[in-house]
């Protein structure tokens, strides 16, 4: 195994691991931050596939932004260990059974995937300049609609929590 | 890893059995957890999974097109999250709850 494969199988596990934390940790503000670390793990993983611009925009938009509204509500809303709902262990169990398999027949099914070698594949395509012509190039229009998605985003979410008078109940 | 060599050196077939991990992981929790937030952050994660997935492909067939699509996946998912936080601080505001497994108003 070379030193690249070593380093990839270890990134790997460590994002696996702490995936599997988000999960099992029963306190959110723990799951919030193990989220965190899995994200920074992912962004290793784009690096490592020569995708630095993906890897910093991944850490701004989801370490930096999105997370941080998760851990702002959950504050807000002051949520702890005790007030965390519980599931029955029935439940726990079909849960695991059904995600293992799932996972099992992927894992069965993709593994003896063949793909042929593409020769002399550009490996400078994940820098800021070459996704940037295409961005503005081929992928104008939809980068301009996204701006309205974000708008009416925007306008949804100040709309939905605005203090009005209750009307149900 | 046998398979595919990606030019960084790592096989592509290990890229492709993270992301299904990882996508597992977060439709397990979205089925064990039962705090609304909780279950929002497994979609973002399965979302991850995707996004890994595309990058990896984008590196195998050497075209940008893949991460371009990554970047839409994050505009979406940030929309996404902002509206879903919101919808979930109004029902918090009208339950003193965020089990969805009291989320049943609409039934009566």
């Amino acid at each position: 195994m070379s030193t690249v494969e070593l380093i990839a199988t270890i990134l790997g596990g460590l994002t696996v691991g702490s995936a599997l934390m988000v999960v099992l940790s029963t306190h959110p503000v723990r799951s919030v931050l193990f989220l965190i670390l899995t994200f920074f793990m992912i962004s290793a993983n784009y690096i490592m596939l020569n995708a630095q611009f993906i890897a910093i925009v991944n850490i701004i938009v989801y370490a930096g932004a999105i997370m941080v509204l998760f851990l702002f509500v959950l504050m807000l809303l002051n949520l702890s260990k005790d007030t965390e709902p519980k599931t029955s262990v029935l439940m726990k169990i079909s849960a695991a059974i059904a995600g293992g398999v799932l996972a099992t027949v992927l894992v069965a099914a993709l593994k003896d995937a063949a793909f042929e070698t593409i020769e002399n594949a550009d490996n400078t395509i994940g820098l800021v300049e070459q996704l940037g012509m295409l961005l503005f190039d081929k992928y104008v229009l939809p980068f301009e609609v996204s701006s309205i998605l974000f708008i009416s985003a925007m306008v949804g979410a100040v709309l939905l929590s605005k203090k009005e008078k209750q009307i149900i109940d | 890893m046998e398979g595919t060599l990606l030019n960084s050196g790592v096989s592509l077939q290990f890229y492709i059995i993270l992301a299904t991990i990882i996508f597992c992981i977060g439709v397990l929790g979205v089925m064990i957890r039962r705090n609304a937030i909780i279950i929002l952050m497994c979609v973002e994660l399965m979302l991850n999974a995707v996004n890994l997935l595309m990058v990896a492909f984008s590196n195998y067939h050497g075209k940008g097109d893949g991460q371009i699509f990554v970047f839409f996946i994050m505009v979406v998912a940030a929309a996404e999250a902002t509206v879903g936080l919101s919808i979930l601080v109004l029902l918090y505001r009208n339950r003193k709850t965020v089990d969805i497994g009291l989320f049943n108003k609409l039934k009566d």
